[in-house]
């Protein structure tokens, strides 16, 4: 059943991540300018036609459409315009891996840290812990993570010389920016899993629970916490995706060769080898995340059956 | 059972942090790790480079591309030439030095169309093997070669080399470049027409040599990595780390390694400004370009300096617009938009550096008269910023052209400069002349230039950097349907002047220069544009920084071959 499940999603996946190449490619022809302008405008008209000839750009669009499509199945993303003749799955590749490391650090201890915070707020509710746990988890997710960017170089690295002001050179550098990028995930584990919380350790089944003289801690690890972790797995899908995909602020202020600078920026200088197979790599990496998060949802909490309960 | 989820779980997570956590290491660009001893190497050399002597800096972008013929951007240029060598080379000052070839054992023919060069023979590439005239043949046959898809190839030589054009346009051979290398050490040059400022080439990177065997050995993968890249200059690259940074070491092996005084130079990629002062600031840079208000803050500290650059920007007005072509085309309308903006204001509110407001469109400090040594730029203020006369222009205008209102579009860029540049010019131009609305456009860089080139705008502002030494780069600029004259500029006088400038006048130094002189002069009379400014750059640099005090005139901005700490 589960295996059947499993290819029926990914047959769905593969469908969507075809509309979406498709869609994606029509409407990169309606990016105004052209790969070809680097230069300030010295290129002549008659040389950039040689350019476009050069690279295929000056045959009909459904030509183009069926080269890359047949390409891209083989494996073939083409090679970038801004960077001669570099591939762009080496270009993928090279940058993916420093904004993978820090999403996947700032996501960890951010929602790590998020569920206790939200779990000792719920436990302590209506007290100081609560109530600065509220102050923390609003202010994470008001103000923009560029901001504590900002103010944790200024600080831990100019001010007080304690960490590096940027660059990815070893372990020690990445935690000014994993701290800077883990503030919203935390703040949204901590408020969704407070609110879950409160919500569970108020039914009858933890009532029941208690009159029959079951620990604490047992009610609240083992009933609670899993209860309330559904709402927050299903925020922390499509926010892993965000995470290890890179953010261009974060990644500029603190110098990290990450992806989300790159996929920014191959937008702005028309590159659109590059503008496709990052479209592409996001896609498929948040069809796949949700299909793991749906199936994460069977293995914390029974209830859900993924067949749709029919059997 | 519960605890094999679990285990699941954990084990999930583990894998996400193993999987992503080997990114620091082996980063030597795309096929690392593929020889151990080589990376190995990488280290050691990184190691080295880590000493006393090595110049710290940052770059706003990764370098694009360090193949030579390929390379159109300032960064790629620049560590082009670091690493490789050419004919000649720039030195302080902007001068024009001997490199591979001996400069003063140069001749020229006496009609200007054939340049033997002499190459010092004990120049050599990384592996030991010289550097011949035949690795200029090829490296100049591979440049034109329209495979290659070089544009700056196209752009100096086509219609200047020798069977040039004819051979990008795919009607002639890469081999039939009028290139040849009568012996190991002497490298000839025919030329279509003489080309006064050819030493310029001679220094620029489309013109350099390349190793043919190693190059093509590389095939595909050539100049993609450190080990990708065969240098002959003063400088090579141990390590490439994309859009993180690379590492040169001085090259032992470069014939003049005893006149570097570098060990090494280590550049960083930081595209944030503030990102780049602050590693400055703790000392893990020697020097950071400064933008923005950074500039202002920053300008009574004694690490502060300008260095003036060759860029000139002026306020375009397009005589073929559709809309406002007939206003455009009137002198008097033109003269008043040329006077009615404050300069100064220009640039406090745009750059907020201090950069010249200037009343001309070829640049100062540029090029110097071939006898007497004084500079091209003899200063103009027909344009200057005048209000009164300004004003007095535009009445006159308003008569001739019978107009009492009139809105102009003012095309401009969508980043923050270019949105300023917008505001500014529309208050200072609204001001000042009773009766004009400017109506701000602003779009994506890549769409202004289109828009430009089809010439469907009204105003924008624009600027130019030479690619070589030679104020005809500039003066060039506005023929009648010349290529880059999107604002339809045309004055027979002028056309003559330049004409013969590029033509009959080429071996005749003095009336050349002073041609282009006077035809400057009828284009600002004639008040084709509207000039605004030279541009600078403003930079903070330890004290302990050598060499590093001026922009050279084109192509590379700093000779690192030159560069010295006094530590």
């Amino acid at each position: 059943m589960m295996a059947k499940y499993i290819i029926q999603r990914i047959i769905y996946m593969l469908i969507t991540l075809f509309i979406i190449a498709s869609a994606t490619f029509v409407l990169m022809q309606f990016l105004p300018g052209s790969p070809f302008n680097e230069l300030g405008g010295k290129m002549t008209a008659e040389q950039e036609e040689i350019l476009l000839e050069e690279y295929g750009l000056n045959d009909p669009v459904p030509v183009q459409y069926a080269r890359y499509i047949s390409n891209m199945v083989q494996g073939d993303l083409g090679v970038s315009f801004q960077y001669d003749n570099r591939s762009v799955t080496s270009i993928i590749l090279d940058r993916l891996g420093p904004s993978a490391h820090l999403g996947a650090q700032a996501l960890v201890i951010g929602s790590i840290l998020g569920i206790i915070l939200g779990m000792v707020a719920a436990i302590r509710h209506n007290t100081w812990v609560d109530y600065s746990s509220n102050v923390i988890a609003v202010i994470g997710i008001s103000i923009p993570s560029f901001v504590f960017a900002g103010l944790l170089q200024y600080y831990f690295a100019v001010q007080w010389r304690i960490f590096p002001p940027s660059f990815w050179e070893g372990p020690i550098y990445t935690v000014l920016p994993t701290v800077a990028l883990m503030i919203f995930p935390m703040a949204i584990c901590a408020r969704f899993m407070r609110t879950e919380m409160l919500e569970v350790l108020g039914s009858d089944y933890i009532e029941l629970a208690r009159a029959k003289g079951v620990s604490n801690n047992t009610i609240m690890f083992k009933h609670a916490l899993r209860n309330a972790l559904i709402p927050v797995i299903t925020v922390l899908g499509p926010m892993t995706v965000s995470l290890m995909t890179g953010t261009l602020v974060i990644e500029q202020i603190f110098a990290v060769p990450g992806i989300g600078e790159q996929f920014v920026r191959s937008i702005s200088v028309n590159d659109y080898p590059v503008i496709m197979g990052t479209t592409m790599l996001f896609s498929v990496l948040f069809v796949v995340v949700i299909l793991v998060v749906d199936l994460l949802y069977g293995l914390i909490d029974p209830r859900i059956r993924l067949t749709g309960g029919k059997d | 059972m519960r605890q094999t989820k679990l285990f699941l779980l954990v084990l999930t997570f583990i894998l996400t942090l193993v999987l992503t956590a080997c990114s620091f290491e082996n980063g030597t660009n795309n096929e690392d790790a593929q020889d151990s001893s080589q990376e190995k190497d990488a280290e050691e050399q990184l190691e080295g480079t880590e000493g006393e002597n090595v110049l710290r800096i940052s770059s706003t972008s990764d370098i694009p591309t360090m193949d030579p013929i390929m390379a159109e951007d300032n960064v790629s240029i620049q560590y082009t030439d670091t690493v490789y060598e050419g004919l000649y080379r720039l030195a302080p000052e902007g001068k024009i030095v001997s490199g591979i070839a001996k400069k003063e054992e140069t001749e020229v023919s006496e009609d200007g169309l054939t340049y033997t060069f002499h190459l010092r023979e004990d120049a050599q590439w990384e592996n030991g093997e010289p550097v011949t005239a035949h690795d200029f043949v090829y490296g100049w046959q591979r440049a034109i070669n329209p495979d290659n898809k070089s544009f700056y190839a196209n752009y100096l030589m086509s219609g200047k080399l020798k069977n040039a054009a004819e051979i990008y346009g795919g009607d002639l051979e890469p081999s039939e470049l009028a290139v040849s290398a009568p012996d190991d050490y002497t490298f000839v040059v025919e030329l279509e027409k003489p080309v006064p400022y050819f030493e310029s080439y001679a220094a620029f990177p489309t013109f350099l040599p390349m190793n043919q065997a190693f190059v093509e050995e590389q095939g595909d993968d050539f100049a993609l990595a450190p080990e990708n890249i065969l240098s002959n200059g003063p400088f090579k690259m141990t390590e490439w780390n994309a859009e993180a940074g690379w590492e040169l070491e001085k090259n032992e092996d470069y014939w003049d390694a005893e006149n570097v005084a570098l060990d090494g130079i280590s550049v960083k990629v930081i595209k944030e400004a503030d990102t780049a002062l602050s590693n400055y600031e703790v000392g893990e840079l020697d020097r950071v370009t400064l933008s923005g208000a950074q500039v202002k803050d920053n300008q009574t500290s004694p690490e502060f300096n300008s260095l003036a650059e060759t860029s000139v920007f002026w306020m375009k007005m397009n005589q073929a617009s559709e809309s406002a072509g007939e206003e455009m085309q009137n002198l008097n309308f033109r003269t008043a938009l040329a006077k009615a903006f404050d300069k100064q204001a220009y640039i406090d509110v745009v750059y907020g550096n201090d950069s010249n407001p200037v009343n001309f469109f070829v640049p100062e400090n540029f090029v110097e008269h071939p006898e007497t040594g004084e500079d091209f730029q003899t200063g103009s203020d027909v344009l200057a910023y005048d209000v009164e006369a300004a004003k007095e222009a535009w009445n006159t205008a308003k008569k001739e052209l019978g107009f009492e209102e009139i809105t102009l579009s003012f095309l401009s860029g969508d980043s923050d400069v270019a949105k300023n540049i917008s505001e500014i010019m529309k208050t200072e131009l609204e001001k000042n002349l009773e009766g004009l609305t400017i109506e701000t456009v602003n779009v994506p860089w890549a769409q202004q230039l289109d828009i430009m080139r089809e010439q469907d705008y009204e105003l924008a502002v624009s600027g130019w950097g030479p690619d070589y030494k030679d104020a005809i780069s500039f003066v060039d600029l506005w023929i009648t349907d010349g290529e880059n004259n999107d604002i339809s500029y045309s004055n027979e006088e002028y056309d003559e002047l330049v004409n013969a400038a590029k033509g009959e006048l080429a071996t005749k130094p003095v009336e050349r220069f002073e041609a282009m002189q006077e035809a400057e002069k009828i284009a600002l009379e004639d008040a084709a544009i509207a000039p605004i400014m030279q541009r600078k750059t403003s930079v903070l640099s330890k004290e302990y920084v050598k060499g590093m005090d001026q922009l050279n005139p084109f192509g590379n901005d700093y000779s690192f071959k030159y560069v010295e700490l006094d530590k």
